[in-house]
């Protein structure tokens, strides 16, 4: 019994891993072919199979005047604003989120937890019933086809993850931490950013993750809201898919685009199973 | 000069958390509170820390009005029943946190610490996590912060709740050696606890809290001689006292199917109905006693306790050995008479067998 469920379980994570990774092995060896190899037969292994080249890759950093797609602008626009965006979305989150965890708010018949739910509503709906909105605001205010004017709404887009994220996270903080450190002679303000804060590292990780996946993978906002000026990653990656698709330079664009991803999930990873809040609580 | 409560009630739902609460605390003395779970007590201490702001009522500390004072100004100190430490700072950086948020510095400070540590038995650990300690280490750098501040006020709220029996016995016997010799003059102590047997061994003045309500003030032994009604009775003794129904007539006092001689010092009381209140303690097997059926015997440490039936009478005996016994089986008991207390329909104290009230 025990052993039919090993091999149940590991042909399952075997299976499972040929699913993730197969497509990354495709993208990989595409973005070494050219249009030859891609076009003719199925291959697999490089030298034997088709003849590496680097022209995928190299078209990404030509400028479009020599031929080339020059994803190098859009890929700094979109670290900026998803870095901006994330960063300005942890501290107001954060900020709100602690207020919600641990003061008591009314107004009507509004409590905390209506508060809290209206931040994560923003999420409920389509962004497609936001588009309009967002195009009409940006547009008065000048900022339509900015870096400014997506940072603003990314910010919309962002902040409630960190809200909702950091309001749980608090409130598994006991209230007496605070309590403590009030007794110990830290005002209120003191009591957050010399005893919480330093104790909600994990959080804050966990929640500026989520702020940076969110705002590095969005294309809806980036598509609606630019046009020539400014062009987000995402955008450009797909524009590459023209009349005849470049699937060398587009599985190179693509590598390149989740990167960034990867590192997170791996830095995260090793820095989440080392913190932990044990010794505050029983 | 004292610490001086008026009239303090805190009711922020349906119940009350204190109840027209008055005291007054003179400094160099060791004050409980005994209460049981929800009775008021982390209120109480939350009111004087300052965290909580009572309905109405006032408190004052060295003449001054002690509510318009906030917490991180008033120098006290508090120990929880959750051991509450600051987990991103070691064992030393967690004890001087208060002292440097004082904005004192220098070397004086470090002997504080150093002294601090000592005085809980922890020097040595000032480099450790506190994630790396213990649950009675961690509540010993607890308690190491309190010291060390030298707060005017040190209030401790359960802070033996949330050990295991042996740690709880070693640290109250620690306790009550640190008390004794760390406290200065210039402090007061306030210790809440639900353990009759702490606040008999801490031996202060003891306020019995119940339903936010004081039900009685006085010193340790005041209270476990003349609890002043059923209530205060109860609380106060684990476990709690017996209360049996019953009948005094002129040399007999009668319960259902019981009968026992009368007790000297309930000689001048009137022949009526009474409960009758005697301890656990007070109640020993005997061959030529009442039989009573177990209904559950408990071992706890060295001793036993027998809870006890016959006909509707249920009595809870404490056996001060070790002993066996099967449920149902038949024991037989007899009441140590001379122990005996009585209260009225109205549940307070009549009569005590250590001589205040009497008749």
């Amino acid at each position: 019994m025990e052993k039919l469920y090993k091999i149940l379980k590991y042909t399952f994570i075997t299976l499972w891993t040929v699913f993730i990774v197969a497509p990354f092995l495709w993208a990989v060896s595409t973005s070494f072919k050219d249009f030859q190899s891609v076009n003719s037969k199925v291959t697999y292994i490089p030298w034997l199979d088709f003849e590496p080249t680097l022209e995928g890759w190299r078209v990404l950093v030509k400028s479009p005047a020599r031929g080339g797609v020059d994803i190098v602008e859009p890929y700094f626009n979109s670290i900026f604003v998803t870095c901006t965006a994330s960063l300005i979305s942890i501290v107001l989150g954060t900020l709100a989120a602690y207020a919600l965890s641990r003061f008591t708010f009314k107004a009507g018949f509004v409590r905390n937890n209506d508060i809290t739910f209206f931040f994560i509503s923003q999420r409920i709906m389509p962004p497609i019933v936001l588009s309009i909105p967002f195009f009409i605001f940006l547009s008065t205010i000048g900022l339509l086809d900015s870096l400014l004017g997506l940072v603003v709404v990314y910010i919309v887009l962002l902040m409630p993850i960190a809200v909702w994220i950091m309001v749980d996270f608090f409130n598994r903080v006991p209230k007496e931490l605070d309590e403590t450190a009030l007794i110990d002679g830290c005002n209120p303000y003191q009591a957050f950013y010399k005893v919480v804060l330093p104790n909600s590292i994990p959080g804050l990780i966990v929640a500026g993750m989520f702020c940076i996946i969110f705002g590095w993978i969005d294309f809806f906002f980036a598509f609606i809201l630019t046009f020539t000026e400014v062009q987000l990653l995402p955008v450009k990656v797909v524009a590459l898919n023209s009349s005849i698709t470049p699937w060398w330079s587009l599985s190179a664009s693509a590598l390149i685009s989740v990167a960034p991803l990867i590192i997170v999930a791996f830095v995260v990873e090793r820095y989440l199973s080392k913190g932990n809040l044990s010794g505050a609580l029983k | 000069m004292n610490l001086i409560g008026e009239n303090l009630t805190y009711k922020p739902d349906k119940q009350f958390h204190l109840n027209n609460v008055s005291f007054e605390f003179k400094k160099g003395n060791l004050y409980t509170i005994l209460g049981r779970t929800l009775s008021g007590k982390t209120t109480f201490l939350k009111t004087i820390a300052g965290l909580l702001n009572p309905d109405r009522g006032n408190i004052s500390f060295e003449g001054k009005d002690f509510s318009k004072i906030p917490v991180w100004e008033r120098n006290v100190a508090m120990v929880y029943q959750q051991f509450i430490n600051y987990p991103h700072l070691n064992v030393y950086e967690n004890i001087i946190f208060p002292l440097k948020q004082r904005k004192l510095s220098g070397d004086k400070i470090k002997t504080d610490v150093d002294e601090a540590l000592k005085t809980v038995g922890l020097s040595g650990f000032e480099n450790r996590k506190i994630q790396e300690l213990s649950g009675g280490q961690q509540q010993r750098v607890a308690l190491a912060r309190s010291l060390a501040k030298k707060a005017k006020i040190l209030l401790l709220d359960e802070p033996l709740v949330n050990l295991d029996y042996k740690l709880r016995e070693q640290l109250r016997e620690e306790f009550k050696r640190i008390f004794s010799k760390g406290l200065s003059a210039e402090a007061i102590l306030i210790y809440s606890t639900t353990d009759p047997q702490e606040v008999m061994e801490l031996n202060g003045e003891v306020i019995v809290l119940d339903e936010g309500k004081v039900l009685q003030k006085g010193p340790a032994k005041e209270i476990f001689e003349n609890p002043i009604n059923l209530k205060v009775a109860e609380i106060s003794n684990d476990p709690p006292m017996n209360i049996l129904k019953g009948t005094k007539s002129s040399d007999k006092l009668n319960f259902e199917n019981i009968s026992i001689n009368i007790p000297t010092h309930f000689k001048n009381l009137e022949d009526q109905d009474y409960n009758f209140g005697i301890r656990a303690s007070e109640i020993k097997l005997s061959n030529n006693g009442e039989e009573f059926e177990i209904e559950l015997a408990e071992i706890s440490g060295s001793e036993t306790l027998l809870h006890l039936k016959k006909g509707d009478s249920k009595v809870i005996a404490l056996i001060e050995e070790v002993m066996n016994f099967k449920i149902h089986e038949k024991v037989k008991i007899k009441f140590n008479e001379n122990k005996f207390y009585a209260f009225n329909k109205e549940e307070e104290l009549i009569s005590s067998p250590y001589g205040v009230y009497n008749g």
